[in-house]
């Protein structure tokens, strides 16, 4: 459905590879887990694969079309986005954001309408945050924040959802939530998605498939069960681990034991 | 009620505000005069004093100080959206000192040549503009990638002091009179005299009017960060070209007309703000027929609260803006 084929990626000219000869692939209705250390390129990733950046080398396909041949609009019709975090310049109600989602179906002059107005609501109910629509967005915590942007990204209508590190600012209880979420969001609603994060048991118990990244390079890719291994998360993050089954949720869980050196 | 009732009401709200005290402004002055009598038509022109200095005297004015009003606070609100920040105005850019020292110039080598009715100084004042926005986008987008708003920042700021001192230097080094002309002219002045000047004005800011009218949804993207907007489905550095050239063309073709009238772009924005909330398909209209009427306003009690001393309208805007903005600041933090 989305791939990307041998891409490369650098900031500046001259500069490092951030990406480096990358090749991944989001079948209809995966969920794939992005992992690896800071810097490792993972969120560069996933600009490419939504588009935002064009890849100095290789290309990202949607279908059988190369991205940077179709409009921004095309785009995000298919693919939609959570950033790591939401920075407003000014206030708009929880609403309003999720609304927003709807721009890439709607003419230049053309002003939401009920079935858009419907579409919204529905994206606030299905991450619960239906009683939040007419709070100021910069009022509600990291965790209702959150699940408005994944609302917003839902209103969009895309069968793609790429979410950079959706977690990574949420206390336990919503990281649950919102893992629940994502679960029952491609399960039930047959939504693809990709998701960068550092959480692994995240990884471990949401996705079905991984792929590890370092400087910039695939190190493994696969189903979870066959790429999260000890040795594994010891060349990803030089750090040794116990890996292994939880006996109530039959989930990996991955534990770090001590810090390695290369 | 629905999205689309809401924005005609609200904008229809602030046009009938905007009509009444456009309607208004021109019969208080030294000699009071009756609208209903300026628009009898029964009444012979020649006959009719009320009409001639409705139309003639002060009506010249007050269509002059509502075009730069709502050029200037719609300049405001497109800058603001596109740089994502609320404290910028349409003078952040530099492109008022550079229509300031085109004026400037032209009053200092006394090019007081005429086209067709209109003075020397707005045209200097204009292609000063014309300058000065043709250099902050060449900096700004002679990197690699689109328009990089950090480096349109900083060239706006660094560009205005340098043409500020330029300004300096020019009236240090003029006669008496003509370095009172370019002060007076830096306070800015709506007495623009007669229609002329207010028609070569029109069509620039028609024309950016009609690129502002298809920003507002895209600017409320823009306003959650470049990378979110082009994820929505915004084509970002399109957007930001057009809101630089159009808010630019704005802001220089107000200036042209009425000087550089300050706070005008940021008190009137964060009025509307307060009112209507932040969606930029309310703000931008309503902002231009809030500035309108404002500046209006303003200009009226320039030339009426020490008549028949007139004083610069740029004094009463300054007075009310420098407060306001100085309170915003103090609440942002």
């Amino acid at each position: 459905m989305l791939s990307a084929d041998h891409v490369s990626f650098r900031y500046a000219p001259g500069g490092p590879l951030v990406v480096d000869d990358v090749s991944a692939r989001l079948a209809k209705g995966a969920l794939v887990g992005i992992l690896g250390p800071n810097g490792s390129g993972k969120t560069t990733l996933l600009r490419l694969l939504s588009g935002t950046r064009k890849p100095t080398a290789g290309r990202v396909l949607l279908g059988d079309q190369p991205l940077d041949r179709l409009s921004r609009r095309d785009i995000a019709r298919r693919i939609a986005v959570v950033p790591q975090e939401t920075e407003l310049a000014f206030e708009y109600s929880a609403l309003e954001i999720v609304l927003m989602g709807r721009h890439p179906h709607l003419g230049v002059f053309t002003v939401e309408g009920p079935e858009d107005l419907r579409i919204a609501r529905e994206a606030l109910a299905s991450t619960g945050t239906d009683q939040l629509a007419e709070r100021p967005f910069h009022e509600l915590s990291g965790g209702e924040k959150q699940r408005v942007v994944i609302a917003a990204a839902l209103a969009q209508s895309a069968a793609l959802l790429l979410l950079d590190e959706p977690t990574a600012s949420l206390d336990l209880g919503y990281q649950l939530e919102v893992s629940t979420l994502l679960q029952r969001l491609n399960q039930d609603d047959g939504v693809t998605m990709a998701i960068s994060t550092h959480d692994l048991n995240l990884a471990a118990s949401v996705c079905r498939e991984l792929i590890l990244m370092r400087d910039g390079r695939v190190l493994a890719a696969g189903p979870t069960n066959e790429v999260l291994t000890p040795e594994n998360v010891r060349m990803l993050y030089d750090v040794e681990a116990d890996v292994r089954i939880h006996g109530d949720t039959g989930h990996m869980t991955v534990v770090p034991v001590r810090r390695v050196t290369r | 009620m629905s999205i689309r009732r809401r924005i005609v009401t609200i904008v229809s709200l602030f046009a009938l505000g905007a009509i009444a005290v456009v309607l208004w402004a021109p019969t208080v002055g030294s000699t009071s005069i009756s609208l209903s009598r300026a628009f009898d038509t029964g009444i012979a022109w020649e006959d009719n004093v009320d009409a001639q200095i409705f139309f003639v005297a002060r009506l010249p004015r007050v269509l002059s100080g509502a075009l730069v009003g709502a050029a200037l606070a719609a300049a405001g609100v497109v800058l603001q959206a596109m740089l994502r920040n609320p404290l910028a105005t349409p003078f952040t850019l530099g492109v008022s000192s550079g229509g300031a020292l085109g004026a400037m110039l032209a009053i200092a080598f006394g090019l007081e040549v005429g086209l067709m009715g209109v003075s020397s100084i707005p045209i200097a004042s204009f292609a000063g503009s014309l300058v000065a926005i043709g250099i902050v986008y060449w900096l700004a987008s002679s990197q690699k990638r689109g328009l990089s708003t950090n480096v349109l920042l900083l060239a706006g700021v660094t560009l205005n002091s340098f043409f500020s001192a330029v300004i300096l230097f020019v009236q240090y080094m003029a006669d008496f009179t003509e370095s009172f002309r370019t002060v007076r002219w830096l306070m800015g002045d709506l007495d623009v005299g007669s229609y002329s000047p207010i028609i070569a004005a029109l069509p620039f800011i028609v024309a950016a009017f009609a690129m502002f009218a298809i920003l507002p949804r895209t600017l409320n993207l823009l306003t959650l960060g470049e990378d979110v907007a082009a994820a929505r489905g915004v084509e970002v550095i399109r957007t930001q070209r057009l809101a630089f050239l159009s808010a630019s063309l704005a802001t220089g073709a107000a200036v042209s007309l009425g000087g550089p009238i300050g706070f005008i772009g940021i008190v009137v924005p964060h009025l509307v703000r307060l009112m209507v909330g932040s969606d930029h398909r309310v703000v931008l209209p309503a902002s231009a027929l809030f500035g309108a009427a404002f500046t209006v306003l303003c200009d009226l009690t320039a030339r009426t609260i020490m008549a028949p001393l007139e004083l610069p309208v740029g004094i009463i805007t300054a007075l009310i803006g420098g407060p306001f903005f100085l309170w915003l600041l103090v609440k942002k933090s």
